[in-house]
């Protein structure tokens, strides 16, 4: 027997038993795959929301279930309105209570989510500013078997703050009514009312504590117990972002010479629209006067073609290689479906995870890419020249795209997506740079069983030669 | 304008990349398959008391960037010292109010220095781990200045450890058996080498956050259970410090072999999905019971996706991990082909592989410097582990095994991992200690030397000469 399916193949859970102390119901036994608490820590805009979503966004790609649980969206549903900052004053018994309600909802919905739901990580994103607050919860943990990793930024720069607020607070719900100098005041004094209570993580009274402490966004930051592989995953990539502005531009090496003959796969150079869109993409690159732009490519040969063109220097990464279509390399559907009928109606039914035979998987991807991804976190302005599937897995990660979704995102050729962060997310401009070129975009047929006919099959295959 | 020729690429006959015709000054032709980091070179500064794990730090550090491909040298000052003062006398050369001494010390520093200008600029070093006790605020500026006018990038790593318990560890394991004390019984030296931590301590300012804040570095406390990390520049130092947390010292074995004999193994065929040989089957079995004997804590057991190392992991009766990243090499045209059959076919590509083993890559598959970059992952995973046993194959067995016992690319793709035979690996001190467990079910012979005759128009007899037989 062995431990069959993990998230992620090459993500390792141990099996371990971890015994842990409890006060009231009895010890939890943690064993294959204890679930992970993530608990953020910090005064309001310190960017914790930001740093939840943005670890949720890259565990659930990596294929380590994940979900956040925001208690001030609780808050607004049990309060519906909110009036001012009065409500987070210290001595505003009812306000306490229905904030201490609210947590206990949240933690309660984590349960859910960890014990029943097949969650793997839940990130808990609050100020848990005292360490009353923070025993709570790690109460919470013993007792149901969850490890918790706390993750807490500091943040004294008065500008960085402001900035935070500017960018996200004004747009919340909280202030829909209210003009920018009214919000803003406002939300300092909220502020205000947690500083008060603040009891940061402290490097003697919490060291038994799992936790880092990110100090000015990210230039410092405070490690401590890191458990297990998740911890330092996690730790690792938090270590790697950051949020100086930039631009991400993702596109396809032009037409190919298989690409017009409907194969996939191979190693083929470009047609002559090809060539013509990588001269486009040279002007367009140009026009965007972008600073310190840098530019990677796979190690195939149409990708270099295009950034040859360029007449700037770029990087070749045998990681962004298009997928590997293993016994179907170079084939075209038709021929797929009359050589490996079966292979390609199991495709259709679970894109993301068919691994064609002596090749590849969606999934498979995502693993090799995961390195690109964190040097594209470290990174500022970059241009990805590389593959159809490669640039589904990129922006699945980027837009945050389920593995249903991902392996049927739309990605023409001769189209640059271009991606800038902006508040909680990513802001994409899609641009077509007026060289036409073949479709490649196969859609998923309305019948994948697999004893369907030809015609079926081949229903949403794309034109070609 | 582009003329149409520059669009025309060339494949490179041993690495497969591709380049332009024309020569351009534009393009960087890459021999790997990930982008190379590393710009301006980069001096590690060790910081710390004695007995601190600096030297542990420095060869474990040096020896992983070397086999991701960073090319690195530790430069111990230690070593220098011992150079410069023939014998050593005693702890009174450290004390601080020793002016000859430190006139000494000061001059082996400098030297060392110089040699890390002369490694990044006459030897393509690209990362310098300065492995002293650099515990001054003054030495540390000497350095820097250093640095910034050759226009190095500085990385600080402290260890600080106050765990006495520790300390003494580190003494018995590693500074007994030196040099310096090859003339001293265990007691005379343990009570000398604490004398002379006393004369580091008077002096010694650790990296102040507030003081140097403008600084990168990495702190670690008590053998890793906090890290405060200030300041990270760029990949290389980012790769470092998530090196450093995870690596450990708790005591444990690592366990590599390959899958039991495989059917494709009888016929000498390389690559392919088989499944074992009945004498495949025996050394499962074996393997099952060799585990049981060892009575290992707590071992996790890890194989390929391969269909080989399964059948084998099955016969052991325990849960075990697939990783795709322990698959075996990735022979691409070449796969399931005899030595002979490539020969016959692809007598060029033959010669190329026997010319560079290690970048040369199968047409549309791997090399074993792809190898190493896809397993990265699997060593930082193990070093994060303990007791681990893992089955695998051949070249993937040996790019482990070169990370484990610092082998260097061209050694590496010619490590003798036979059939049937577990490693047991065990770190000590500052290296690993390896055994060879024969497990007594005999096996085909895999291992094909290096031919002297690596020209590409060579006889198919010079080719095949060193072919291990097969059926």
């Amino acid at each position: 027997f062995y431990i069959g399916v993990f998230f992620l193949p090459h993500l390792c859970f141990t099996v371990s038993l971890y015994l842990t102390l409890s006060l009231s119901l009895g010890p939890a036994v943690c064993m294959t795959n204890c679930p992970t608490l993530i608990v953020m820590v910090g005064l309001p805009a310190r960017g914790k929301t930001y740093i939840s979503k943005k670890l949720t966004r890259y565990l659930n790609w990596i294929g380590v279930p994940t979900k956040e649980f925001n208690v001030g969206q609780y808050r607004r549903e049990c309060l519906k309105i909110y009036k001012n900052f009065e409500f987070f004053r210290p001595d505003n018994e009812e306000g306490l209570k229905i904030r201490r309600q609210c947590a206990l909802s949240a933690l309660n919905d984590v349960r859910q989510y960890l014990c029943m739901e097949g969650g793997q990580v839940a990130v808990f994103d609050a100020t848990n500013t005292t360490r009353e607050r923070r025993d709570t919860i790690t109460r919470f943990a013993e007792q149901n078997g969850f490890k918790v990793f706390f993750v807490e930024s500091v943040c004294e720069d008065p500008d960085v703050i402001a900035e935070n607020i500017v960018q996200v607070k004004l747009g919340s719900p909280d202030y829909i009514d209210c003009n920018t100098e009214e919000a803003v005041a406002d939300f300092m004094k909220r502020i205000k009312c947690y500083e008060n209570s603040y009891q940061p993580l402290d490097e003697g009274l919490d060291r038994e504590l799992s936790y880092i402490k990110i100090m000015d966004v990210g230039r410092r930051y405070l490690v401590n117990r890191v458990l297990d592989h998740i911890q330092s995953r996690i730790v690792y990539y938090l270590m790697n972002i950051h949020i100086t502005p930039r631009s991400i531009y993702l596109c396809r090496h032009g037409e190919s010479d298989l690409n017009v003959r409907g194969r996939i796969g191979g190693d083929s150079g470009l047609t002559s629209r090809g060539k013509e869109y990588a001269k486009s993409l040279g002007h367009f690159i140009q026009e965007q006067n972008i600073k310190d732009l840098k530019v990677w490519t796979s190690q195939m040969k149409r990708t270099i073609q295009t950034a040859e063109a360029l007449a700037v220097p770029y990087e070749q990464w045998k990681a962004l290689n298009e997928i590997d279509a293993g016994v179907c390399e170079e084939m075209m559907y038709e021929e797929i479906q009359e050589h490996f009928p079966l292979e390609f109606a199991l495709r259709d039914q679970d894109k993301y995870r068919y691994r064609y035979p002596k090749g590849e998987s969606y999934e498979d991807l995502v693993q090799r890419l995961e390195p690109v991804i964190m040097e594209l976190e470290r990174q500022e302005n970059v241009l990805v020249i590389c593959h159809q599937a490669v640039m589904r897995c990129l922006l699945a990660y980027f837009l945050d795209k389920s593995a249903e979704e991902l392996p049927y995102l739309k990605c023409p050729l001769h189209t640059v997506l271009k991606l800038t962060p902006v508040a909680y997310g990513c802001k994409v401009e899609s641009i077509f740079l007026n060289v036409e070129a073949v479709n490649t975009h196969r859609d998923k047929p309305e019948n994948v069983d697999i004893s369907r006919p030809t015609e079926e099959a081949l229903l949403t295959v794309p034109a070609h030669q | 304008s582009m003329s149409s020729e520059q669009n025309e690429l060339t494949q490179t006959p041993l690495l497969k990349i591709w380049v332009p015709w024309v020569h351009s000054t534009l393009s960087r032709r890459r021999g790997s398959s990930v982008p190379q980091f590393t710009n301006s070179p980069t001096v590690i500064v060790m910081v710390g008391l004695p007995a601190r794990g600096k030297t542990y730090i420095s060869k474990k550090l040096a020896r992983y960037l070397n086999w991701i491909g960073v090319n690195t040298a530790v430069f111990n000052l230690g070593q220098y010292r011992r150079e410069a003062v023939q014998t050593y006398k005693n702890y009174e050369f450290f004390r601080p109010d020793n002016e000859e001494a430190m006139k000494i010390r000061r001059n082996c520093a400098s030297n060392a220095l110089t040699d890390i200008g002369a490694y990044f600029t006459k030897e393509q070093g690209q990362v310098a781990v300065f492995d002293a006790t650099n515990t001054t605020r003054e030495r540390r500026g000497l350095i820097l200045s250093f640095a910034k006018e050759k226009g190095y990038k500085v990385f600080f790593v402290e260890s600080v450890c106050d765990d006495p318990d520790i300390i003494e560890q580190n003494i018995m394991q590693v500074k007994l058996s030196s040099p310096d004390y090859e003339n001293c019984d265990k007691e005379e030296a343990l009570e000398d080498f604490l004398k002379r931590i006393e004369c580091y301590k008077m002096t010694y300012v650790p990296l102040d956050e507030e003081k140097d804040r403008h600084l990168s570095y990495i702190k670690i406390f008590n053998v890793g259970s906090r890290y405060l990390v200030n300041r990270v520049q760029d990949h290389i130092q980012s790769r470092i410090v998530y090196y450093l947390m995870n690596i450990h010292v708790t005591p444990r074995s690592i366990y590599l072999s390959r899958h039991g004999e495989s059917d494709l193994n009888l016929l000498g065929r390389i690559g392919g999905d088989s499944g074992l040989s009945t004498r495949g089957q025996m050394y499962a079995s074996a393997l099952a019971a060799f585990v049981q004997s060892q009575s290992i804590r707590d071992l996790k057991v890890w194989t390929s996706h391969m269909k080989r190392t399964i059948q084998t992991a099955e016969a052991l009766g325990v849960p075990y991990e697939q990783w795709k990243a322990l698959n075996e090499i990735d022979a691409g045209m070449c796969e399931e082909m005899t030595y002979e059959e490539i020969q016959d076919h692809h007598p060029e590509e033959f010669a190329l592989r026997d010319q560079d083993k290690y970048r040369y890559r199968y047409p549309k598959g791997e090399s074993y410097e792809d190898m190493v970059h896809r397993l990265e992952p699997v060593i930082m995973e193990l070093e994060r582990q303990e007791n681990v046993l893992v089955i695998c194959h051949q070249a993937v067995m040996r790019c482990l095994l070169a990370y484990f016992l610092d082998k260097s690319a061209d050694e590496l793709p010619y490590l003798r991992c036979p059939l049937h035979t577990v490693l047991k690996l065990t770190p000590v001190a500052y290296g690993c200690k390896v055994e060879s467990i024969f497990l007594n079910v005999q096996a085909v012979n895999t291992h094909r030397e290096k031919p002297p005759n690596v020209d590409i128009n060579r006889k198919t007899e010079d080719a095949l000469q060193t072919v291990p037989e097969h059926v």
